[in-house]
């Protein structure tokens, strides 16, 4: 009986190094059998090194892993699968043009004669699926079924192949409510049956809703393990983010009364992000707030065009505007750095120079180039504002540091002269100094009268420079914030408060 | 101004090596190689016909570079040199005038380039899908132009542009020559050139920042559509006549390849027509050493093949590397291991 009451998976002291950088730092995780536990941290906290670690996908620099009370130490994925540590991953790692019958036995296929027991294979299957609620036809191919579905093969695959813990990597990620359930459902039955669960998200309220226990990390280290019975959303979140939330009034100087410059109108995508209204003037800076997968980065990417919205519209000083394409944006002077900045933003090969000048030139047209004193004078000038540190003009600006990349970006929009500057995560991954100086910037820019709308991680950050900010969560609006109201803690709160009255949600 | 001029040059110097090269060997195989004569009007030598023979290939390389630029790859080429001589060649034979079928012969070349452009930027279709495309039904186009026989001509100025002699220089010499001028300098004197880059290297980036990806794809696909109706109207008009099965036949695999040797990468991005061209005279150069040797003619793929390996190799990643490695560290082993036999020998005696 002693054997039923301890961890299945105990792991302590898991350490690991990437060059730089200390990734985990002494992480300990206990799951107890039977129980859905959720891992949480905001990105680069150390989730998914940990779990890399746990099934082998890395090499843990130290630590002991046990499972049922046996040190293991998986070598490979397939290694940590044969020991009983299942993993499924956001994205289904299973072959799509297989049927859902051969993506379940993959490797262990019943043979007859040397042959695959065809039959027999799909007669298992069904049965195995039957067991999870699913009545499907497993000689299909498994792109004729959902993601939600595929999601369910891919977990009954890992726990026929393991058993013992099934770790789901972001498993709801691209799922609608109702399949959601129907996978929740399965998880409740595994849990019931005795597995250990980890449950990986950035949906806080899923956690709530599936999860016994929370282990959250931050900055490699676990901060804090919790019953989730025992706990408000309010206090996961504080832990995630660490911030000291001591009541700060916030001093914000009166924006300047400017004239209305961009009103948004409902606009939204269809599981993308729900309708979404803000008006902007010029001067002001709109902080939009929200865990990882709030759509920070979506309203940002419809507003430019990015991702051209299914419904609202934008106003530009009054006027309907189409916005439909990055290029429209561009001409209505609209600028966008993107939070991906090395496949979004930089073009990796070209000149400092031509990276700076890209957009202006795009606006202008081929035919009327730039000339090349003009080019240097802009980038020349702008590489002095920003204080951009580089060799030469001429290097690829791959070769610059994240943080130069940065700000060589700001230049190419700053360039255009735009009235409407959307910043998409400035601060991610950049020195504490760029950091700074990025800040000071937004600020100055906003009291040259331009207006912006800054999506950041960062509260802190977000409390510094915002004259307002838009809370999202679940790709809704839940909240706005304005003057003295802006404080972490009042972010922290809005960000976990359950279930908003719709008419905030209009608002 | 000096730096962009300087980089040009070290950016093409190793074509410039390889092409020394190339003509040195077709030095060695035939003496009088270098030799020009001027003849009834005329340039007469080896050199020069080295010149006149790249012609196709130098003039399909040119919109080929900004294909390859854009991370793309233009396979139907050579079969739409093949349509534009059979429209050329039937206009002419209709009765009309050299400029009409000249004019008739691109206009086929750029409906056929706007239709992989289509493909490629709007319909999203992989390149090299996307031209297999026109590869394939291409020589059935132009069969069907052809009526399935060789159509001859007799137009003298249609047959000029293939044939002919301006100021003592073959036309096709010139031809491609103002045409890689032309292109490099609008390319590279507007801002076409450095938005085909962005494009060849992070599309995503490019859109992003505001530049029309889908018209510069197509228009650089029409472009390539353009040049390769302009070779193959000098084909046909050099044989006075258009032979829809063989006009232009594995061309584009030629021009693909003056395009890599010109050091251009297959992934996009930086490119240079320049050195493109060059590429273009290094295959002719080796088709002219086979020639010239004498070799008998079985021998002359592989051998081309032989000398083409060769030529990818010395440019290959690990093979620069590898010499950079041993320039970088050629002077230091000298005193760290050069004591170190004597010592042990001396302790040996």
């Amino acid at each position: 009986m002693t054997h039923d009451t301890g961890p299945v998976l105990h792991a302590k002291g898991i350490s690991k190094f990437f060059p730089g950088t200390i990734a985990l730092d002494e992480v300990d995780l206990r799951l107890e059998p039977g129980e859905v536990h959720a891992l949480l941290g905001e990105n680069g906290a150390g989730k998914s090194t940990l779990i890399k670690c746990l099934t082998g996908a890395y090499q843990r620099d130290n630590g002991t892993i046990h499972l049922n009370e046996q040190e293991v130490s998986p070598q490979s994925t397939a290694d940590s699968q044969r020991m009983g540590i299942g993993t499924v991953y956001q994205e289904v790692n299973l072959l799509p043009n297989l049927t859902v019958a051969e993506n379940l036995y993959l490797g262990r296929q019943p043979m007859r004669w040397g042959l695959m027991a065809r039959r027999r294979m799909n007669a298992m299957a069904r049965e195995s699926l039957a067991g999870y609620g699913l009545d499907i036809d497993p000689a299909e191919p498994l792109t004729a079924y959902s993601v939600a579905i595929q999601q369910v093969v891919a977990i009954a695959r890992a726990v026929e192949m393991s058993g013992k813990v099934l770790i789901l990597d972001e498993p709801t990620a691209s799922l609608d409510r109702d399949e959601v359930q129907l996978l929740f459902s399965v998880i409740r039955q595994l849990r019931d049956r005795g597995l250990a669960v980890v449950f990986i998200t950035h949906f806080l309220d899923q956690v709530f809703e599936i999860s016994d226990r929370a282990t959250i990390l931050r900055n490699g280290r676990v901060v804090g393990t919790r019953v989730l019975a025992d706990v408000s959303q309010k206090d996961v979140v504080t832990l995630m983010l660490g911030r000291q939330l001591e009541a700060q009034v916030h001093e914000r100087k009166p924006a300047k009364a400017g004239e209305t410059l961009i009103e948004v109108e409902n606009l939204g995508k269809r599981g993308m992000l729900d309708p979404l209204s803000l008006a902007l003037r010029e001067g002001e800076v709109v902080g939009l707030a929200g865990l990882l997968g709030s759509g920070r980065t979506e309203t940002a990417n419809l507003i430019f065009g990015a991702v051209p919205a299914d419904q609202g519209r934008i106003l530009l000083r009054g006027k309907e505007i189409a916005v439909s394409t990055p290029r429209e944006a561009v001409k209505h002077r609209f600028a966008l750095c993107p939070e991906d900045r090395k496949t979004e933003g930089i073009v990796g090969d070209l000149s400092v120079r031509d990276n700076i000048i890209l957009a202006r030139q795009a606006s202008q047209g081929w035919m009327r180039p730039i000339p090349r004193a003009e080019v240097n004078e802009i980038a020349e000038r702008y590489v002095k504002a920003l204080d951009i540190r580089l060799a030469s003009l001429d290097m690829p600006i791959r070769l610059l540091s994240g943080g130069n990349q940065q700000k060589a970006l700001l230049a190419r929009w700053l360039a255009t002269n735009p009235d409407f500057l959307i910043l998409d995560e400035p601060t991610r991954g950049i020195d504490v100094g760029a950091h700074a100086e990025i800040i000071a910037l937004i600020e100055q820019l906003r009291s040259d009268g331009m207006a912006l709308l800054v999506a950041s991680s960062e509260l802190e950050e977000l409390v510094a420079y915002s004259t307002r900010v838009i809370v999202l969560r679940d790709r809704k609006q839940v909240r706005e914030l304005s003057g003295a109201e802006i404080t972490p803690e009042n972010i922290v709160h809005a960000i976990a408060e359950h279930d908003t009255p719709t008419e905030e949600v209009a608002r | 101004m000096i730096g962009p001029k300087h980089s040009t040059f070290k950016r093409i110097l190793p074509q410039l090596l390889i092409l020394a090269a190339a003509l040195a060997i077709n030095l060695v195989v035939f003496p009088d190689f270098f030799d020009i004569d001027f003849r009834n009007g005329r340039l007469f030598g080896n050199l020069i016909d080295v010149l006149n023979r790249a012609a196709p290939v130098a003039i399909l390389c040119v919109g080929m570079t900004l294909v390859i630029a854009t991370r793309g790859i233009d396979l139907s080429v050579g079969a739409v040199m093949a349509i534009a001589g059979a429209t050329s060649a039937a206009v002419v034979v209709e009765g009309h005038g050299w400029v009409t079928a000249l004019l008739a012969g691109l206009g086929a070349g750029a409906l056929c380039g706007l239709w992989n452009g289509i493909l490629v930027a709007v319909l999203k279709i992989q390149p090299i899908v996307a031209t297999l495309v026109l590869m394939v039904a291409g020589r059935g186009v132009a069969q069907l132009i052809t009526e399935g026989k060789i159509l001859t001509f007799s137009n003298e100025g249609l047959i000029h542009l293939g044939a002919g002699v301006v100021a003592g220089v073959p036309t096709p010499i010139l031809i491609w020559m103002a045409l890689g001028a032309l292109v490099i300098f609008v390319v590279r004197r507007t801002a076409l050139g450095m938005l085909i880059e962005a494009i060849g290297i992070n599309e995503r980036s490019s859109r992003l920042a505001g530049i029309n990806s889908r018209v510069l794809l197509v228009c650089v696909y029409l472009v390539s559509g353009l040049c390769a109706a302009l070779a193959g109207v000098i084909v046909a008009a050099d044989i006075k006549g258009a032979d829809a099965n063989n006009a232009g036949l594995w061309l584009e695999l030629d021009a693909i390849l003056a395009v890599v040797i010109g050091g251009n990468s297959l992934l996009g991005g930086r490119f240079s027509i320049l050195a493109s061209l060059i590429g273009a005279l290094i295959i002719q150069s080796v088709n002219s050493v086979i020639l010239l040797s004498g070799m008998p003619p079985e021998f002359n793929l592989v051998i081309k093949a032989l000398l083409i390996l060769a030529i990818l190799v010395i440019q290959s990643p690990r093979i620069s590397y590898l010499m950079y490695m041993l320039r970088a560290s050629g002077p230091q082993p000298q005193p760290d291991t050069a004591p170190l036999p004597k010592t042990q020998k001396e302790e040996a005696q």
